[in-house]
């Protein structure tokens, strides 16, 4: 039995817009194995992305636990959590989210600089992370004078700076066309598979989430069902 | 703190520099105020300073009371000193020389159409007294000569009559001119001082003035030159004492007034103080309003940068690197503009300091800018555009990342 990294459990949360009251998250409980492929799914207003935030650590439950690393977040300070959570977890959003006043290279060494790395290692990885990517020869461009799904591989070399134990993705391919979005899902299958790297990916389009090997359906802010998915490739 | 936050808070600085411009114009119009009006304080300082080091530190003045600041007074001033004051001073151990001078505004005119009310000196020409004089009124004569001993309607007029800035007609050594209807011959011209007071005033034998003007001889305005031997302050207070018991007057009650030039120095350099004092504050009024001009150009960018908080937060910046990433961006912002308002407050000050050079013609007027003006300067404005920025950085660290990556 492989170690548990993230688990929510029966996490509620609600939010009050004027006088009614939103239950994004109605008892949702789910856990994340190390090197484990986990897709979640549902459609839109379904609470995936509340529980994005909630499994990003992100954002606080208004009922229930989240742990990670087997530790209750709600215990953390919020400096701690943000620290745990730059070494711990790597986040690639749907719109990117690259800051605009750096360069690609810079983008990537920004979580090193959060973490102390000194400065020859930061050097040292950011080439190797966009290496990965394919990006060594736009790595002194700024976001926008990239594409869009170079700004997502871009992202996703990021997202690995710290080594994390998990990466987030937030609908990796919504903002991208079909090319660019297939390139983006066979780096994140390629980390997995060859890295095992932990992926959780929050998709609305079920045929990237058959990339996965585990779907967990979201309906109504509660899982409504699994499935297992063994013929991936 | 880490070194890359100054790169990234220059960047986002360069990034909008039309904004950062008119941010910082605010910082370095007031340290521009400060820097100039301190440097030019301190010059003035230094030419005071050096102008009474000039006349020497072993002179004492004795005029009468209430006339603290006024060396010359004239016979209108109230209080008079008394015609024996000289031999009582003269008996005070360490008294050197002793030297009279009086003055009184009187018509002086040249020709038919040149005529002026103008101040004329009655100053002693004996050898000892007569050199006196001329240190302690820093007189130097650019043509012709002083007067000697045994002159009597002769006169050395001031640099103005020289320069028609008095008369229309320049006046010089062999010219008439008329003092109170009694005609003088004009032997010698005193160089400029640079004020108009002593730069028209005509002097003439104070043997000569009292039959002029037709008065009794008591003098305005006694100088004492201290023997070498003595300190200055002590010789002050023996003729204060030997004054005062001549005129049967209590202490504090006195009609005349003994001041050594160090204590005119001084109080010279009190009211410079205070006036410069007083000056720099309302400078830095306009120190306060760029200060608050940074703190909104550094709400409007926590405002515009939500989402690039968010984003931070998310890959891992504590409260205490936004904290800092915002508080280095807005001290930059006060140190760009006070390197601006120093290198402005220098230029400013150098050339008030240049007109006032040729203006009041004296070399003496050099602005004065130490360095630890120029870098507390620059500490400064780093000091306040840190602390202006203190509140909108704090409100950049404590917004929550999930609410500020929704917001586009």
């Amino acid at each position: 039995m492989s170690e548990t990294i993230i688990e929510l459990n029966n996490v509620w949360k609600t939010y009050f817009m004027g006088n009614n009251e939103v239950n994004a998250l109605q008892g949702i409980s789910l856990k994340v194995k190390k090197g484990e492929f986990v897709a979640i799914m549902g459609p839109s207003g379904s609470g995936k992305s509340t529980a994005m935030n909630m499994i990003g650590c992100l954002d606080a439950p208004s009922k229930g636990e989240v742990y990670l690393s087997g530790k209750d977040i709600m215990n953390m300070t919020e400096s701690n959590l943000a620290q745990v959570r730059g070494r711990k977890i790597g986040f690639i959003f749907q719109k990117f989210n690259l800051i605009n006043t750096l360069t690609a290279k810079e983008n990537v060494i920004l979580p090193m600089i959060f973490q102390n790395m000194t400065k020859e290692e930061r050097e040292l990885r950011a080439y190797e992370l966009l290496k990965l990517v394919d990006l060594t020869d736009r790595m002194n461009h700024r976001p926008n004078e990239l594409s869009g799904g170079q700004q997502q591989r871009v992202a996703i070399a990021r997202s690995l700076a710290m080594n994390p134990e998990v990466i987030l993705a937030d609908e990796p391919t919504g903002n991208l066309d079909s090319k660019s979005g297939s390139t983006v899902i066979s780096f994140l299958k390629k980390l997995h598979k060859e890295k095992g790297t932990t992926i959780v990916m929050v998709t609305h389009d079920e045929h990237i989430a058959h990339n996965a090997e585990r779907i967990e359906y979201i309906k109504d802010g509660k899982i409504e069902k699994i499935k297992f998915n063994n013929k991936i490739t | 703190m880490k070194s890359e936050y100054f790169s990234i808070a220059i960047s986002n600085i360069g990034k909008r520099k039309l904004r950062s411009w008119l941010t910082m114009i605010g910082i370095f119009i007031g340290i521009a105020a400060v820097v100039g009006l301190i440097s030019l304080g301190q010059g003035l300082e230094t030419a005071i300073e050096s102008e009474f080091q000039k006349l020497g530190s072993d002179k004492i003045i004795v005029t009468p009371a209430g006339n603290v600041y006024n060396i010359m007074p004239d016979e209108n001033t109230p209080g008079k000193l008394k015609e024996n004051d000289e031999k009582v001073i003269n008996r005070v151990r360490g008294v050197k020389t002793v030297a009279l001078s009086n003055y009184k505004v009187a018509e002086i005119k040249w020709g038919k159409d040149d005529i002026g009310f103008y101040f004329v000196g009655g100053y002693q020409t004996k050898n000892d007294e007569s050199a006196l004089t001329q240190e302690v009124f820093a007189i130097t004569i650019i043509e012709g000569r002083y007067l000697k001993p045994d002159d009597k309607y002769k006169t050395v007029i001031g640099y103005d009559y020289a320069t028609s800035a008095a008369f229309k007609k320049n006046l010089h050594p062999g010219s008439t001119i008329t003092i109170n209807n009694q005609e003088f011959e004009i032997v010698g011209v005193k160089d400029k001082l640079g004020n108009e007071g002593d730069d028209r005033t005509v002097i003439i034998p104070r043997d000569t003035y009292f039959g002029l003007f037709n008065i009794k001889e008591y003098p305005d305005t006694i100088i004492v030159q201290v023997n070498k031997e003595f300190i200055p302050d002590d010789v002050s207070e023996s003729i204060k004492k030997e004054l005062r018991k001549e005129r049967n007057q209590k202490e504090g009650q006195e009609d005349f007034a003994v001041k050594t030039l160090q204590e005119y120095l001084t109080s010279f350099l009190t009211i410079l103080n205070i006036v410069q004092a007083v000056l720099v504050g309302i400078a830095a009024i306009s120190l306060l309003v760029g200060a608050i001009g940074i703190m909104n150009t550094m709400y409007t960018a926590v405002l515009e940068r939500r989402k690039e908080i968010g984003i931070m937060k998310a890959i891992g910046a504590k409260n205490s690197d936004i904290l800092f990433l915002f508080m280095i961006e807005s001290g930059f912002l006060g140190l760009v503009g006070g390197i601006i308002g120093v290198l402005l407050g220098l230029g400013f000050s150098n050339l008030v300091a240049s007109i006032g050079r040729q203006v009041l013609g004296t070399k003496l007027l050099i602005a004065t800018s130490p360095w630890y003006l120029i870098v507390g300067a620059l500490a400064f404005a780093f000091i306040i555009g840190m602390l202006s920025g203190v509140l909108p950085a704090k409100q950049a660290a404590s917004l929550k990342p999930v609410e500020t990556l929704r917001y586009e």
